[in-house]
């Protein structure tokens, strides 16, 4: 088996039942992998635990089962290796934007002088366009500009990979898309290894090499690997063009409306989540619906196994 | 509508005062002319027979001159019992900025020290909420009799009635700090002690400052009771010595006085915890 640079194996987090009763399983057997320089988006209804498996990756919560490796080490605690933009953008209101990312450069290079952690911090704002904002406080910025300066404290770090949650759901579409497209130019021009949580299916297509769609909690899974394989030079203006686009949405609408539920207990006995199967939806023109009993034998009616068997041809 | 017309609310202020000058001066104006004084208890009496029919109430205009007296002379000290109000203000408060000085030193890191650990919140939790609610004035006998320095005590007793509002606003602030903020700081990788000073302390500050200014306002409610028990010097000694020579202009001069001293006292805290509020 090939070496990922993120590899996710076994994961699974319970709660302690009401009064010593049997524990609550949100996930568990948890299985998937990213390879340096992808980007994953994971997709599912709330409370399945994405927010949860982002907490593990962040080191900011414990998994009750399975482990974590990136880059060869066991996720153990927080570490400036994984930058996070939290949901609610997280800035220290009493700081400027300024002020906010210099305080992560400042903790990831302890011996660089004022004025090196300054120029470095005015970069980043500046990648995002903010360099005009720099001494206003978080208070005195618009929820994107909010949500930009979170962005510009995770790269100024330089993590090894990013954990974005959920960043741009408190946005209106307009300044969401903008952002998206910043995003995306930012991450082409680094190559940055990315794992980002999102309810919006559009939205993952446009960032992600690869969707991994989570079944419903409890005993959520990954149910699905989506790779889209349309071209990585995807814009918001075009990328509705492209025949492919309309084809991975409807499988992921599909899934998130359909399917979903369908992964507890006993019906999911033909799936195995420690392999979920990959589909590349985008590429096929006729079905394109996972069957679930590719082990067990009995086939789910109009489905097809060309969907993921040959797909990289 | 009031808000074109700013110099409204201080001039219906000064319509007010003068309204309260004015009952004042009628409730205590001299009647001496009208009354007969019996010729019997002037003899007894001798000089007082001449006041007979005033009021020992003085009037606004006694009280303006004795004022006038205070804010032109405040610092003369002509033995123990006679100093100038000046003085006596400086006593207080520099007792007042000792003991709550103290208490800060101790409230605001023991409080952090709660506010950071559940267990030691619920530990000393039944002692706060015993003590807490204790007149500081109770304490008075306790202190003279251990630390036997009526000034020292009197010190005490500020500071113990200073401790509880800033240890327990302490103690909420940084147990309330956002966990959000407390997350960048770990996945940043930022010290624990960097974290206390950089991050919750100024999360709190705002709350902290809040129980500062409580403190403060008690202390100096505080301070005037315990000077009239301690004696010797301070603007509570200074009332209760002019309530034995009952010279009640003094005793309303010196009313005004503690009251501004208080507000000063008060808006220099709120002026201070603004500094440290931060919009989110």
């Amino acid at each position: 088996m090939t070496q990922h640079f993120l590899q996710v194996e076994a994961l699974a987090r319970r709660f302690p039942g009401p009064r010593g009763g049997e524990p609550l399983t949100v996930f568990e057997n948890i299985h998937f992998a990213i390879d340096k320089g992808e980007f994953a988006c994971i997709i599912g209804h709330s409370g399945c635990g994405k927010t949860t498996i982002l907490n593990v990756l962040a080191g900011l919560d414990e998994a009750s089962g399975g482990a974590v490796i990136m880059d060869g080490r066991e996720i153990c605690g927080p570490s400036l290796d994984r930058g996070v933009v939290f949901q609610g953008h997280a800035l220290l209101p009493w700081l400027s934007t300024l002020k906010n990312v210099e305080f992560g450069v400042r903790s990831r290079w302890p011996g660089w002088s004022a004025k090196q952690v300054e120029a470095h911090s005015v970069r980043y704002l500046e990648m995002v366009g903010l360099g005009q904002a720099l001494h206003k406080k978080p208070a005195e910025l618009s929820g994107g500009m909010k949500q930009r300066v979170g962005i510009a404290r995770a790269f100024a770090i330089q993590p090894k990979m990013l954990l974005l949650d959920e960043p741009f759901g408190a946005l209106d579409a307009l300044t969401r898309g903008t952002i998206q497209d910043e995003l995306l130019a930012i991450v082409q021009a680094t190559h940055q290894t990315v794992f980002m949580i999102t309810h919006d299916v559009d939205e993952a297509i446009l960032l992600a090499d690869k969707i991994l769609l989570m079944s419903n909690g409890p005993f959520a899974k990954i149910a699905e690997i989506v790779e889209v394989t349309m071209p990585r030079d995807r814009t918001r203006a075009t990328i509705h063009h492209d025949p492919q686009y309309y084809r991975i949405r409807n499988h992921l609408v599909d899934f998130l409306v359909n399917r979903s539920q369908d992964y507890a207990g006993d019906a999911a006995a033909g799936h195995d989540p420690r392999q979920p199967p990959v589909v590349r939806p985008g590429l096929d023109g006729g079905a394109t619906v996972v069957p679930l009993q590719v082990h067990a034998g009995h086939s789910v009616p109009h489905a097809t196994e060309s969907t993921f068997s040959h797909a990289s041809a | 509508m009031a808000g074109n017309r700013p110099w409204l609310a201080p001039l219906l202020s000064l319509v007010f005062l003068a309204v309260f000058v004015g009952l004042w001066h009628l409730a205590t104006r001299t009647t001496a002319g009208e009354v007969q004084v019996d010729p019997e208890y002037a003899a007894l009496v001798g000089a007082a027979a001449a006041t007979g029919g005033k009021s020992a109430m003085p009037g606004p205009g006694d009280v303006a001159a004795k004022l006038w007296e205070h804010i032109t002379d405040p610092f003369y000290d002509r033995g123990t019992n006679d100093k100038g109000i000046g003085i006596q203000l400086g006593h207080s408060i520099a007792r007042v900025l000792l003991g709550f000085g103290l208490a800060a030193l101790v409230a605001i890191p023991l409080g952090f020290v709660i506010g950071m650990s559940p267990l030691v919140y619920r530990a000393l939790d039944p002692f706060i909420q015993i003590l807490k609610p204790i007149s500081p004035l109770a304490w008075m006998p306790l202190a003279l009799y251990t630390i036997k320095d009526s000034n020292v005590s009197a010190v005490f007793v500020i500071f113990i009635c200073s401790l509880w509002p800033m240890l327990i606003n302490t103690a909420f602030g940084v147990a309330s700090v956002r966990r959000d903020w407390l997350n960048v700081a770990r996945t940043l990788e930022v010290s624990r002690l960097r974290t206390a000073f950089q991050v919750i302390l100024p999360a709190a500050a705002p709350t902290i400052m809040t129980g500062m200014r409580i403190s403060v306002g008690i202390a100096w409610l505080v301070i005037v009771a315990a000077e009239m028990l301690v004696g010797g010097t301070g603007i509570g000694y200074f009332v209760w010595n002019e309530w034995n020579n009952l010279s009640i202009a003094n005793i309303i001069s010196a009313i005004l006085f503690i009251g501004l001293v208080g507000m000063l006292l008060d808006t220099t805290l709120a002026r201070l915890g603004r500094a440290v509020t931060y919009k989110e």
